[in-house]
């Protein structure tokens, strides 16, 4: 094995590895926590495991980090075979959701520590842990304890204090959930720079859908052990899998539908579908906001798309408004610009651009995003 | 989504509690187990056997080995020992009175409206803690001297208990005053109309009373067991009772049969207490 | 009197009465323990002969009689103090790392509540039944020997006061610091060494002192071990109070208890110095 302390003179990039999980299983008791998960990543790139509280995405990262032992399945790293080796030994890097500092060092002892416990002699670590607290821009704060810096600060110190011991794999165990929602993009930006900047490999747990999408070169959205979809962002945003899928990643309209012959028809307008293998029958279209065009005024003979709006809400270049149809709300996301004209209580005729849907069937339960 | 529910609780449940079940590997864990229950089982012995052998020889007859009650039936008609049992008993009442008229409406009203002595007073209610009893008890000599000249009653000892169990009354409704938001429900009450009278009647008291049984039982616990300032003014209460029998008699039988009752009576208010205290982090969590 | 803490004040009058509501518990506090503490350091530092102040009173606190009381008691509190310390903190370390909802945890839990408490002269009785002339256990026949007799009763209520005040710092280790620590490459050993052992040790070391200040404190239980001797202060201060005659000085009582009040003085502002430091880092 390769001393870190011995190339702790070198420059911070380390080329990735490769990551592989082969099959894992894990089970607390009667729960099946992980229900056979394969997934490689790619040296240098960022997979985000996305998904609902207790699909297995934290279990994944912990099985990888060694801190608990798969049942199942088998892990390698760089070809080398570590499902065996202990947590201590496998030179992964971890940030944890928070509260991982410890108290009693400063924050460049805290960065310094992986490298003490390597026995690095001190004037290598501490030029090692400026290094790191440059590269998270916090080489001011480097005698202060963590009591004495903001939430956002000791979690950049966290990611520090992983990257200093150049592990080959970085693992971010939900980094950003305990902060607030500015410093969550900032520091998820960071976060991202870095990584693309040090090219180490990373697995990136989350539960929030547009952080995933925001940092990740690929997305694995898990439920109930499983990884649903695994893919590029803008594949698993635009075109989901499951229904689950589509539920979990962003916002959606469920409307009532008839398929027949590959395409489904909702309140008169015919969508194309993902999946042309849906057997005929009422089916639930799963619609996206942004798909939804609104034109004020009723049009026409009253078509089966004519409502009323029941409100707006501004959220920055974008609205979301909603539409009473009678029997069901739509949600449609619009630029601001165009929603200007649509005063609640307004009528207005709505469109849904025939992009591909994905059909639900009632039964099949979607959690809450 | 059923299958997910638990394994959710069990998340949720690892991330807050103290567990190190989770991280930990299979033979290092044995190891742990086999050390831990070793300790148990020592420690536990050696709490356990003393309270066994006093219990024991409670029930021991006149000669080693035989069984009889006689120590328990004995101790009515023991002289001066109900009497003492009484005044311990009344005792107990007046210090819990004091607690509950005088420092709980206090520590609620600092609470409500001057919140600016609430540090201070703090500080006076831990000082008991830091000034030992035998210490008081030397300044409250003259100060007893001149109470008995109107009244004789060992029941005037409850002026210092109340001094001598407030430290644990007061934090015990410190953590109760802690766990609402005072402020809050109070400005809603007085929005509502409500008299201070009311708020702390009708809002305050209704949402710490566990907080105020904790209070009591501590309370009592701890006059129960006084024996310093009673022996020291010359007081009769349960605990100098006991100890005038060891010292002057040889009636080993009454004393330890009155010992394990006392002692069986307050470890009942301590488990009750503890009950209480964890249904309300139940509840909380 | 008691009532008038809750008095409801008219609007007008708001600023100027909301503290009137504290006086009757601060004269209650000033007439049971304000005044009892100075009416010692009065006495302790008031000329015996004639008016006016003297410090010759403490003189006496050095004097080789009065000494043999505070070496006792600094002695046998010391020694039950770091004895409970570490084998409480050994059970409290056993408590910790169980099921946090065991039962095996709650009832250790109450129990040590409870045995924290339980001084008093039943605790005497019961070592006397167990170990005692006549113990059903054995007859140890240092039962009755001054240091370790005493001794081994103190410790069951300091066993469990460490107990009381250590699990919570013990509960505070978080295990991310543990699991950060592996991943950062390091075994059991060095996260005790480098983390578990430093972040404790204020914690350990305040609740010693926490100990030591309980012992020197306790009275009931060492009385009733033997009350023909007077070995710590608290059993001489009782004597001198009672008997009032072959004393070292009239005002006696005042300055063993001034030193009394001076030795846990020093203590408790040790113990509260690193109680806050244990409360910055193991919330």
């Amino acid at each position: 094995m390769t001393s870190p302390v011995t190339d702790a003179q070198a420059a911070p990039t380390r080329a990735g590895v490769r990551v592989r999980l082969d099959g894992l299983r894990r089970r607390y008791g009667a729960v099946t926590a992980l229900d056979g998960v394969d997934l490689t990543i790619e040296p240098g790139e960022l997979v985000a495991l996305l998904g609902p509280s207790g699909c297995g995405k934290t279990t994944t990262l912990r099985l990888l980090a060694g801190l608990e032992d798969a049942d199942e399945g088998r892990i390698t790293v760089g070809g080398r075979d570590i499902t065996r080796l202990p947590a201590s030994k496998r030179d992964m890097g971890m940030v944890f959701q928070a509260y991982s500092l410890f108290p009693h060092m400063t924050v460049r002892e805290n960065v310094a520590f992986g490298l003490r416990l390597r026995r690095a002699p001190r004037a290598g670590r501490d030029r090692r842990a400026l290094e790191m607290l440059e590269l998270v821009g916090l080489t001011q704060q480097a005698d202060r304890y963590a009591h004495q810096i903001s939430g956002g600060q000791q979690q950049r110190v966290a990611l520090a204090r992983a990257l200093a011991i150049q592990p080959t794999v970085l693992l971010l165990d939900e980094p950003l959930s305990a902060l607030d929602a500015k410093v969550r993009a900032q520091l998820r930006d960071q976060i991202r720079r870095i990584q693309l900047e040090v090219g180490i490999t990373t697995l990136f747990v989350t539960h929030d859908q547009e952080e995933a999408l925001a940092i990740a070169d690929r997305v694995g959205v898990m439920k109930e052990g499983r990884i649903e979809q695994l893919g590029p962002p803008t594949e698993v945003y635009s075109r989901p899998a499951t229904p689950f899928v589509a539920e979990f990643v962003g916002l959606t309209n469920r409307l009532a539908g008839e398929v027949r012959g590959g395409q489904v028809t909702v309140r008169g307008m015919t969508l194309p579908l993902v999946d042309q293998a849906v057997p005929d029958g009422p089916a639930i279209a799963l619609v996206r906001p942004e798909a939804v065009t609104l034109a004020s005024g009723v049009a026409g003979a009253g078509g089966a798309l004519a409502g009323s709006v029941i409100g707006v809400t501004f959220l920055g270049a974008t609205s979301r408004v909603s539409v009473d149809l009678g029997d069901t709300t739509v949600l449609a996301q619009l630029p601001t610009s165009e929603v200007g004209s649509l005063p609640p209580g307004g009528h207005v005729t709505l469109a849904i651009r025939p992009d591909p849907v994905l059909v639900a069937q009632d039964s099949q339960a979607v959690p809450e995003a | 989504m059923a299958s997910v529910a638990p394994l959710a609780a069990i998340a949720a449940q690892s991330g807050t509690a103290p567990d190190t079940r989770r991280g930990m590997r299979g033979a290092k864990r044995y190891r742990l187990n086999a050390f831990r229950y070793l300790i148990f089982c020592v420690f536990g012995l050696f709490f356990l056997v003393p309270l066994l052998a006093m219990a024991r020889f409670s029930v021991e007859g006149t000669r080693p080995g035989q069984f009889s009650l006689s120590a328990w039936t004995q101790i009515p008609s023991y002289p001066g020992l109900l009497s003492a049992i009484e005044i311990t008993l009344e005792l107990a009442l007046l210090t819990c009175a004091v607690i509950l008229l005088l420092v709980v409406p206090t520590l609620i009203w600092i609470q409500l409206r001057v919140r600016w002595i609430s540090r201070a007073v703090e500080f006076l209610c831990l000082l008991p803690l830091t000034i030992p009893a035998i210490v008081l008890v030397v300044g409250l000599a003259p100060i007893y001297n001149y109470i008995r000249h109107y009244n004789l009653s060992a029941l005037q000892l409850f002026w210092v208990y109340g001094i001598l169990a407030l430290p644990y009354s007061s934090r015990a409704l410190a953590a109760g005053l802690g766990a609402v938001d005072l402020k809050t429900l109070s400005e809603a009450a007085r929005s509502l109309g409500a008299s201070w009278l009311t708020v702390i009647w009708r809002i305050v008291v209704p949402n710490m009373w566990q907080a105020l049984l904790n209070a009591m039982l501590l309370t009592t616990a701890l006059v129960l067991g006084e024996f310093t300032v009673a022996v020291t003014l010359l007081y009769t209460n349960l605990q100098t009772a006991l100890y005038y029998i060891s010292r002057d008699t040889n009636n080993a039988g009454v004393l330890f049969s009155t010992s394990t009752g006392a002692l069986v009576f307050a470890f009942m208010l301590l488990m009750i207490l503890s009950y209480v205290g964890r249904r309300r982090r139940r509840r909380r969590g | 009197m008691s009532a008038s803490g809750a008095r409801p004040v008219g609007a007008g009058r708001r600023i100027p009465l909301a503290w009137a509501g504290v006086i009757p518990f601060l004269g209650y506090l000033g007439v049971f323990l304000l005044l009892p503490t100075g009416i010692v350091l009065w006495g302790a530092i008031r000329a015996q002969h004639g008016p006016g102040l003297t410090l010759s009173g403490l003189k006496l606190l050095v004097s080789p009689t009065v000494r043999f009381y505070f070496v006792n008691s600094i002695e046998l509190s010391g020694i039950t103090a770091v004895m409970g310390a570490l084998l409480g903190a050994i059970l409290a370390y056993a408590i910790a790392t169980g099921n946090p909802d065991g039962l095996i945890r709650r009832v250790y839990i109450a129990g040590s509540g409870v045995l924290a408490q339980f001084g008093g002269v039943t605790l005497a009785f019961a070592f006397l039944a167990t170990v005692g002339p006549a113990g059903i256990l054995m007859h140890a026949s240092w039962y009755f020997d001054y240091p370790q007799g005493i001794g081994l009763i103190y410790l069951y209520f300091q066993i469990p006061l460490m107990v009381v005040v250590f699990l919570p710092a013990i509960d505070g280790l978080k295990i991310q610091w543990r699991e950060a620590t592996a991943n950062l490459g390091g075994s059991t050993w060095q996260y005790w060494r480098h983390v578990g052992v430093p972040l404790l040790r204020p914690a350990f070391f305040g609740a010693t002192l926490l100990l030591f200040a309980n012992a020197l404190s306790a009275f009931a239980t060492i009385q009733a071990w033997d009350n023909q001797i007077a070995y710590v202060v608290p059993q001489q201060i009782n004597t001198s109070i009672i008997s009032e005659v072959g004393l070292a000085s009239p005002n006696e009582p005042q300055i063993l208890a001034l030193g009394m009040i001076i030795l846990v003085a020093v203590v408790m502002t040790g113990y509260a110095l690193l109680q806050r430091r244990t409360a910055r880092w193991l919330r």
